[in-house]
């Protein structure tokens, strides 16, 4: 049965399940998008985690920060752990072999942009394509934040990375974002969505739709990175504004392949260029010769919010 | 607790949060827990801080902000109600300073070192609106 979570003070009754002095930076989204999941639900949870920032600082012997079953297994196999985990439950099910088969369990898989997009994405691909009930959400931090910044295929155009830097030659990062959520929908996914923590009752809906959902789901969720996005640790939740309010990270969802709903319009649409200057990673671009990185970044997300507004218009 | 050296820890070992294996997570609230001294709610972080948040309950709304953005689950609400700040587990990134509605502020970061009585018997006043 589904929690319900009406209104903000209302969810702040919940004991958390995600507990503090884990070593992610001050400031970190990943923490955030993580406790808003595991108190979204009072179902039992298992979950995998990749091996990335999350997984590194909630893990650090000899603590252990998450008060849910959660297994570490490698960088690129989180769907795989949690699916399996989820095919041996059901299979001790049918056995009969549970001590508690009535109670509720869910399956969730956490792993990064790098985890995700790149090298984990053959075996998400797979969970998915196999059917499993289970919900996998990607912390999209847009690089290899623990390995100290290299750039993912989900490192958007223009950004400075450890592998990509920005200078006198270059402008950063050449390659455009991959689109995850269009990949995921295109498996036939019961339930795709993209959520960010500034909107915290988009996120929790989504996850509990998520979570109630039977089948595989997948979310990508926006995580402002303090460190390598380069703003002062205060600024996360601002700078998360920004990422919705500029539709540089739109939020809607996915329902079995095509239904494609909306589920944020922003008020004020601000410019894509108030995002990108709160950001250390884009500095370099408002030197006058990279301008146009700015203009033709502005054009791509207009394009996307047309596109998302006339699919679902349309229904499909 | 005692640590174990690098050459002893087993391979694929499994931390309990609880001592008590039937812990009621959902259910109880975590002063009522008995955690393990594995969990990492036994340990802390305030040695990171260099600005710390300083709670004022007579400005304070309960809107729980602060709550719903703190990264480090440091922020104590209690039915309903903001009770003030774990400083055993803030970083004191000042997420919650930042996102608090409240005029004046609920929560304003001051230098660690700083008393709280004194910060708080000198609270900013009222702020009008710029414009
Ligand atoms: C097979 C393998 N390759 C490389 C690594 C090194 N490694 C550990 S974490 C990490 C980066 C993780 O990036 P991402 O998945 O985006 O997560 P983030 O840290 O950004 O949250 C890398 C490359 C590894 N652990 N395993
Ligand atoms: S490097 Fe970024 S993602 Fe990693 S812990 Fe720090 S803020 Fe979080
Ligand atoms: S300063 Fe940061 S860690 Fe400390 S209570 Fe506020 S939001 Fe939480
Ligand atoms: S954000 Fe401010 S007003 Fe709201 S509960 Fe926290 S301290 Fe109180
Ligand atoms: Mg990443």
């Amino acid at each position: 049965m589904s929690k319900i979570i009406k209104n903000l003070k209302q969810f702040s009754t919940s004991n958390d399940r995600f507990e503090g002095a884990h070593l992610l930076c001050p400031g970190c989204a990943h923490s955030i998008i993580v406790r808003e999941l595991l108190n979204c639900t009072d179902d039992n949870l298992v979950i995998a985690n990749a091996t990335g920032c999350l997984e590194v600082c909630t893990a650090v012997y000899p603590h252990t920060s998450w008060d849910a079953s959660w297994i570490h297994i490698g960088f690129e196999n989180a769907a795989t752990a949690a699916t399996g985990a989820e095919a041996m439950y059901k299979t001790l099910k049918k056995k009969g072999r549970l001590k508690d088969p009535d109670k509720p369990v869910k399956f969730v898989a956490f792993g990064g942009d790098g985890a995700t997009y790149d090298i984990g994405f053959q075996f998400l691909s797979g969970a998915v394509e196999r059917g499993h009930d289970f919900t996998y959400v990607c912390l999209d931090n847009e690089v290899y934040a623990n390995t100290g910044g290299q750039r993912s295929s989900s490192t958007p155009r223009g950004s400075s990375t450890t592998t990509t830097p920005a200078g006198k030659v270059s402008y950063g990062n050449k390659k455009y974002k991959k689109d995850i959520v269009a990949i995921m929908a295109a498996h036939g996914a019961p339930y795709v969505a993209q959520v960010a923590p500034n909107k915290w009752k988009d996120m929790v809906k989504k996850y509990q739709k998520a979570l109630a959902t039977e089948g595989p789901v997948f979310i990508n969720a926006m995580s402002a990175c303090t460190t390598e996005w380069k703003f002062p640790a205060d600024q996360t939740i601002d700078v998360s504004d920004l990422g919705t309010d500029s539709l540089v990270f739109p939020l809607y969802e996915i329902e079995n392949g095509s239904k494609l709903t909306i589920t944020y319009r922003p008020k004020n649409i601000v410019p894509v260029r108030d995002y990108l200057g709160v950001q250390g990673r884009f500095k370099h671009l408002f030197k006058k010769e990279n301008e146009h990185i700015i203009t033709q970044m502005q054009k791509d997300v207009d394009k996307r919010w047309e596109m998302l507004q006339r699919r679902e218009e349309a229904g499909v | 607790m005692e640590y174990k050296g690098w050459d002893q820890v087993e391979a694929g070992a499994v931390l309990p949060s609880f001592e008590d294996k039937n812990c009621d997570v959902v259910r109880q609230k975590q002063e009522d827990r008995n955690y393990a001294q594995t969990s990492s709610y036994t340990a802390s972080v305030a040695d990171w801080r260099v600005f710390k948040p300083v709670f004022n309950k007579d400005v304070c709304i309960d809107c729980q902000n602060c709550w719903v953005f703190c990264p480090d689950t440091a922020i104590v609400s209690r039915d309903k109600a903001m009770l003030g700040i774990d400083y055993d587990h803030c970083k004191g990134c000042g997420i919650c300073a930042e996102v608090c509605p409240t005029n004046p502020k609920s929560l304003i970061m001051f230098f660690e070192n700083e008393e709280n009585e004194e910060v708080l018997s000198k609270w900013p006043e009222k702020k009008k609106k710029e414009k």
